[in-house]
């Protein structure tokens, strides 16, 4: 091993607070461009608005069937919003080559990894946040239910984590855009199940025992999808 | 500073780079010269840690890749023609993201040394999106010297830069060389190289057909060894 | 590619052979359910299809495991070979199941866990074909292959279970004794035998043909090394 005595010395020192620090910058990196240009946040919520709008004429929601159609219509709208998100949160690395700056950074890929979920998992959240009150008043509906909040960050937990690892390869080939939604949702179809289910649940009122076995198929996917993408990440972005 | 032997690079079936050997004191400054296609990209972004090497091995500053990648990160900077920049950010937002990525001491400070080196300070604050392409890659040189690296890799830096950009551009080459880096600069442009480089070496066929050092040859013989180079192999 | 090995071809006549002999027993050895009738003998090869299109989607994830830990071509090739196959074998699942289902609920569909499971894994195997035309770069397509593969199959499971959470009307067959199941039955000994003989058989199916798919492969990157030979 060399001896350095220059600047450089500190990283190799102390890998878990870089790994951390790397992490952060990332997010907040993330949520600066975001803060500036807001191009993501703004084409998702047009987006996830649109998308309400349409089923509101598609499916003729009256007061009978919206009870029972309320969190399917969420769900499918946090989804399609969301790939939008996962895309154009990827897009803007590979298009200045700001990927190839990442991965020069002396970081554990998966910090890198972390950092886009965790700033994807933000966006999403913020969309939701939106929606709900957005779609409340449109239907007069009460979606404030603690419940359905858990859901719906569960839900997007295991969402962004599946979403930001096949993201990354999706930029990555020629199809691009297209392919996001053909590679994620058929690999999401869990927990958009159970996230509907479990919502469903919260909004009308089913006793908690029923619900639950919805959670819990929602905390397993987050946990085992989420570990998968982080062991997986290095083989997707190092050549 | 730099030392690669036997390095082959194949993709699938296809092999680029054919048992390359290369070697680069301290202080050196190489212009890697070479048709398109002859692998000189490939090389660079191999030495850059970004593309893993098929067979062989590549060493820089001691350490070893791809095994010990993290320590050779630390102790490399890379200019692409790709400005590797956050168009949404500032200047000063881009290089303090960078900063924090490379665990630069003394951040603030050094951002101040590097922006007067790339000759950028008085628009340190302005959107990247709005800056030049000349501008951008200046400021991609200092996002590149940010942590003090003991290595540079240059691929390509003059693309798409006007006369006036590239004469700048020039002038901060110099001042980089003259700090005691190594540097490795693929180039296609023989005249600005000549200038710049204390070394020519020539990427042909996926290896080093040729290598010659500033002082033992007539800078007006450059054009000549190149075309010669890369018909021999 | 070398001269085709004996092997292959006693492999090829065993195949021929247990498909011919499978296929009898279907018609002609197990005796006609008392419910359904007839139409009830397309569960042997409708259930060995679906076992075999699952043994594609565990082939592949073990085959890109394998990859991504030894970046060995080989790997790459059994991963893209066994998804091609199990696709086709899920395919023959899908429509059995629907050819079973028409007679006996009167409907071409049903949304039950096996079936809809079934057709998320048809559709992410054709994701994962969908992705590999999208690389240029042969590492990076076996890489991002490799990783699917392994991403796709952990998924069935978990969809599997929520699929069944969800609803059910497809016969649980095997070690149940719910009666309220519409469309359950009881296998006698023959039955079983020929169920048993039917999966062995579409096993050997696809050994067979995985086989001579990696054959196939290995003929195609022969080709191409002669092709960059001669371009040189």
């Amino acid at each position: 091993m060399r001896e350095d005595v220059t600047l450089s010395q500190t990283s190799t020192h102390r890998p878990a607070s870089n790994f951390l620090r790397a992490m952060t910058a990332v997010v907040w990196k993330d949520l600066a461009a975001e803060l500036r240009s807001r191009e993501l946040l703004s084409s998702m919520l047009v987006f996830a608005l649109l998308v309400i709008l349409i089923f509101n004429f598609a499916l003729e929601l009256d007061t009978r069937t919206r009870s029972t159609v309320t969190s399917g219509v969420l769900w499918v709208t946090f989804a399609f919003a969301g790939t939008l998100g996962l895309n154009r949160s990827m897009a803007m690395e590979k298009d200045r080559g700001c990927l190839d700056g990442l991965l020069l950074a002396p970081v554990d890929r998966s910090a890198i990894y972390f950092g886009k979920a965790i700033g994807n998992l933000i966006f999403m959240l913020v969309v939701e946040i939106i929606v709900l009150p957005v779609y409340s008043v449109l239907y007069n509906t009460n979606l404030f239910v603690p419940g359905l909040l858990l859901v719906i960050l569960l839900g997007s937990i295991g969402y962004v984590a599946v979403g930001t690892l096949l993201s990354s390869m999706a930029v990555q080939t020629r199809t691009r855009d297209v392919l996001l939604p053909i590679l994620l949702f058929p690999v999401a179809i869990p927990v958009l199940i159970a996230a509907v289910k479990a919502s469903s649940g919260f909004l009308l009122g089913i006793e908690m025992a029923e619900i639950q076995p919805w959670l819990s198929l929602l905390i397993t996917y987050d946990v085992v999808f989420t570990a998968v993408a982080f062991m997986v990440f290095d083989y997707v972005v190092e050549e | 500073m730099i030392e690669v032997r036997k390095l082959v690079k194949r993709f699938g079936l296809k092999t680029v780079l054919r048992g390359l050997d290369f070697r680069v004191e301290p202080g050196e400054f190489v212009a890697l010269l070479g048709p398109n296609g002859a692998g000189k990209t490939t090389f660079l972004r191999i030495l850059a840690s970004l593309s893993r090497p098929s067979l062989g091995e590549v060493a820089i500053a001691g350490y070893r890749l791809p095994a010990q990648a993290a320590a050779v990160r630390q102790r490399l900077g890379v200019v692409s023609h790709l400005p590797l920049l956050y168009g949404d950010l500032t200047a000063d937002e881009n290089l303090r993201f960078y900063g924090r990525m490379y665990t630069v001491p003394r951040l603030e400070q050094r951002m101040a040394e590097v922006l007067d080196l790339v000759g950028l300070s008085a628009r340190r604050r302005d959107l990247v999106r709005t800056y030049s392409r000349g501008m951008q890659q200046r400021l991609a040189i200092g996002r590149a010297m940010l942590h003090d690296p003991q290595v540079i890799l240059f691929d390509e830096p003059y693309t798409g830069l006007d006369q006036e950009a590239s004469n700048m551009l020039d002038g901060v080459l110099r001042q980089v060389a003259g700090l005691g880096h190594t540097v490795v600069m693929t180039s296609h442009d023989l005249a600005r190289a000549a200038d710049l480089a204390s070394r020519f070496d020539v990427l042909s066929h996926g290896v080093v057909a040729a290598s010659v050092l500033r002082s033992e040859i007539d800078p007006n013989r450059l054009l000549a060894f190149y075309r010669q180079a890369i018909q021999g192999a | 590619m070398g001269p085709k090995p004996r092997l292959l071809t006693v492999l090829d006549v065993v195949t021929i052979f247990m498909l011919a002999i499978a296929t009898w027993m279907v018609f002609f050895y197990a005796p006609m359910e008392a419910v359904m009738g007839n139409v009830q003998r397309v569960f042997y090869f409708h259930v060995a299809a679906g076992w075999v299109g699952m043994l594609g989607f565990l082939v592949a994830a073990g085959a890109g495991v394998a990859y991504l830990r030894s970046a060995r071509r080989k790997w790459d090739l059994v991963g893209l070979a066994a998804v091609e196959i199990g696709m086709v074998f899920a395919f023959v699942n899908v429509v059995t199941g629907a050819i079973w289902a028409r007679p006996i609920w009167n409907t071409w569909w049903t949304w039950d866990p096996r079936l809809t499971t079934a057709t998320i894994m048809l559709l992410i195997y054709a994701a994962y074909l969908m992705l590999r035309q999208g690389i240029d770069d042969p590492d990076r397509r076996a890489r991002f292959g490799a990783v699917y593969a392994i991403v796709g199959f952990l998924s069935v499971p978990l969809t599997f279970f929520s699929a069944r959470l969800f609803r059910t009307i497809h016969p649980v067959v095997i070690g149940s004794n719910q009666p309220g199941a519409e469309g359950a039955f009881d296998m006698t000994p023959l039955m079983l035998q020929t169920f048993l003989f039917s999966l062995l058989t579409f096993t050997i199916i696809f050994a067979d043909l995985m086989w001579r798919r990696l054959r196939l492969g290995r003929l195609a990157d022969e080709v191409e090394q002669k092709k960059l030979e001669l371009t040189v």
